[in-house]
């Protein structure tokens, strides 16, 4: 692990009435793979949207973005220069591989695009040539022949390994991943998990892995933050954070996947557990703690925002009941 | 590419030559000896009795169909009843005129629209993109024969810059040919311009909804890049279908342009042959526009396999 690539104090993200994201702080160090999980409308994706600078007109982020080897806060910075750094220091991989490539463009030219964008080859054929090579590493059979194609010829499968190319392609210091396997079949996620990692790897770049499948955070990532009403409310080692979460939200999401029940023994058929209640729509939160509504240890005390307890080493936590061991109120001893 | 482009060919000439079948029987349920129609009620027997066999009315119709169907092949449909003159070489003539204004038309209709529509998508979140759409709508409800009329009054009666009527030929003096064209090109390509503009802007705000140019975004490109690498060819394909309906409208709606501006276009000669019972001619010119609408088609067709690649395989 090395020095910290991307550094996100207090991001917040807001429409012109509606916050959307408040008080998001973390840094990725070069060489860790950092993942970020929360339900659905939980902040994910616009955590990396943010971060881009890919955010749509009408949504607008305050706070600092700071990428390693740029100067200041990203967040200030012009389009124009925002562009010049996308796709080539930082690079996102997308959730949706069968509409993410221009389906009017042959793969090859899609790929050699990122290189004569960011002038990293010097001619069109030698991007060219060079984006067969990569079709090649992110392990596509006969590259010639995929670099010939046209994305709807392709399947999910080799779409996403595309996607992945061109984010490779000028090895990026920072690779965003949003849900890069939610839409493939379950044989070709662990391929393109494992492809996705080991290129990661390679080039030694940080890795933010957003998900809501526990199960991948646990095979591909070193650290967790756990996002919830556009709030980081828990963050930390994996094997601490899944083992021992302090946060309710957290062993909520834990009880209702798999990963709480691995002795594998057969139980009588009963409901899966679930988090009461549903993620409330943007601005709908409530103020305070923001799973309050749907906490079953919220008291008064929750009505104010709670403050982030350091667990140390950039773990932490955000409550005022906390659960465990450690917490003296003895709060959320509850039956799974 | 080429088969299915083939395939396309085909069915163009089968339509053509069903519809020719369909225009011919059209005008054979007519009620009527055409010649007794061409001649008037006060003809006697004996002329109509000479122009039938003069010009073989009496034959069975296959022939007849035959004969004008070769005819209309090498552009010699036959003469006029009356007047006895050639029908080919005045549609061709008349046809020039009308493919003149329709094709100025056009251009200068897409000339505004691609433009226009593009902004309009781009800035539909701030206040000239909603205006612009606004007076759009403007545009889209004024009728073409109105725009004619009120621009003549404004430009040709008042500030007497142009000429309010008449055409001249582009190659005997390309000056007053230009002043001749100007008015009647605005008033269809205003109508049209302001159509096509508003579908430039559902196409574009379509495609920046897509992933592939937040795809082509995150890779560096500026979104103004981004849309026209990524978005222009695939924004593409809703347009040209309209551009080849708009092309099909202005080919047999220009006649009412071409009535405000008295320019001899070809909606001018099918209406002046119905009015003079010149049923053969009618006939040819009708065939002339079915033609061409079925040709515009095909070229929309052997567009859309060159823009969309998924239609290429042949898989539909």
């Amino acid at each position: 692990m090395g020095a910290a690539v991307l550094s996100v104090q207090g991001l917040g993200v807001a429409t012109t009435r509606t916050p959307l994201l408040a008080d998001v702080s973390f840094t990725i160090d070069s060489g860790e793979r950092v993942g970020l999980i929360g339900e659905s409308g939980s902040g994910k994706s616009l955590t990396a949207l943010a971060v881009m600078g890919l955010l749509s007109d009408g949504v607008r982020a305050n706070g600092t973005v700071e990428l390693a080897g740029h100067e200041g806060n990203l967040l200030e910075r012009p389009e124009r220069e925002m562009a010049k750094i996308r796709g080539s220091d930082m690079a996102m991989i997308f959730q949706e591989p069968m509409t993410a490539l221009n389906p009017t463009m042959r793969v090859g030219a899609q790929v050699a695009e990122v290189m004569r964008i960011h002038g990293t080859e010097p001619s069109k054929a030698a991007a060219k040539s060079r984006a067969v090579e990569l079709l090649d590493s992110v392990g596509l059979p006969d590259p010639a022949n995929v670099a010939r194609s046209y994305p709807h010829q392709l399947s999910g499968g080799q779409r996403q390994r595309i996607v992945a190319a061109i984010a490779l392609a000028n090895s990026p210091d920072l690779l965003i991943c949003d849900e890069p396997t939610t839409a493939l079949d379950v044989t070709v996620q662990a391929l393109v998990l494992d492809l996705i990692v080991r290129q990661a790897q390679e080039r030694d770049a940080a890795l933010l892995f957003i998900t809501h499948d526990l199960a991948v955070v646990a095979t591909v990532c070193e650290r967790v933050m756990v996002m919830y009403g556009g709030r980081i409310v828990e963050a930390g080692p994996v094997t601490e954070v899944f083992t021992d979460p302090r946060h309710h939200y957290t062993q909520g999401l834990l009880a209702a996947s798999d990963l709480s029940m691995p002795d594998g023994s057969r139980r009588e058929r009963r409901s899966l557990p679930t988090i009461a209640g549903s993620v409330p729509g943007a601005g709908h939160f409530p103020d305070g703690c923001v799973f309050r509504n749907r906490c079953e240890a919220a008291t008064e005390a929750c009505t104010e925002v709670p403050t982030w307890h350091d667990r140390g080493d950039g773990a932490g936590y955000a409550c005022v009941h906390p659960l465990g061991a450690d917490s003296s109120s003895g709060h959320g001893a509850r039956d799974d | 590419m080429i088969l299915p482009l083939v395939r396309r060919f085909g069915v163009l000439v089968a339509s053509v030559v069903a519809s020719s079948l369909v225009v011919f029987a059209f005008m054979q349920v007519l009620p009527g000896n055409p010649a007794r129609v061409a001649l008037g009620l006060n003809a006697s027997e004996g002329a109509v009795e000479r122009m039938t066999t003069q010009f073989g009315l009496d034959r069975p119709l296959p022939v007849q169909y035959w004969e004008w169907a070769s005819g209309m092949l090498t552009l010699d449909p036959g003469i006029e009843y009356i007047s006895k003159a050639a029908i080919g070489p005045q549609i061709a003539d008349r046809l020039l005129i009308t493919l003149w204004l329709v094709g100025l038309a056009m251009a200068l209709a897409v000339a505004i629209a691609i433009p226009l529509g593009v902004w309009m998508a781009v800035r539909h979140r701030h206040a000239d993109g909603v205006v612009l759409t606004a007076a759009s709508q403007i545009g889209v409800a004024i009728p073409a024969f109105l725009a004619g009329i009120v621009l003549i009054s404004i430009f040709a009666v008042r500030l007497r810059w142009v000429p309010s009527d008449g055409w001249v030929a582009p190659a005997e003096d390309p000056v007053l040919f230009a002043k001749s064209v100007v008015l009647p090109t605005i008033s269809l390509a205003l109508v049209q311009g302001s159509v096509l503009a508003r579908y430039v802007r559902s196409a574009v705000l379509d495609v920046l909804r897509e992933d592939y140019l937040r795809t082509a975004r995150a890779k560096g490109l500026t979104p103004m890049q981004a849309l026209w690498r990524h978005g222009s060819r695939n924004a593409a394909i809703p347009v040209v279908t309209v551009m080849g309906l708009q092309l099909a409208t202005l080919l047999v709606g220009a006649v009412v342009i071409e009535r405000v501006f008295v320019i001899p276009g070809l909606g001018s000669l099918l209406l002046d042959s119905v009015s003079d019972r010149e049923l053969l001619t009618v006939q040819s010119i009708v065939m002339v526009l079915v033609v061409a609408v079925l040709v515009i088609n095909f070229i929309v067709d052997a567009l859309y396999l060159m823009i969309d690649p998924r239609l290429k395989t042949g898989a539909r």
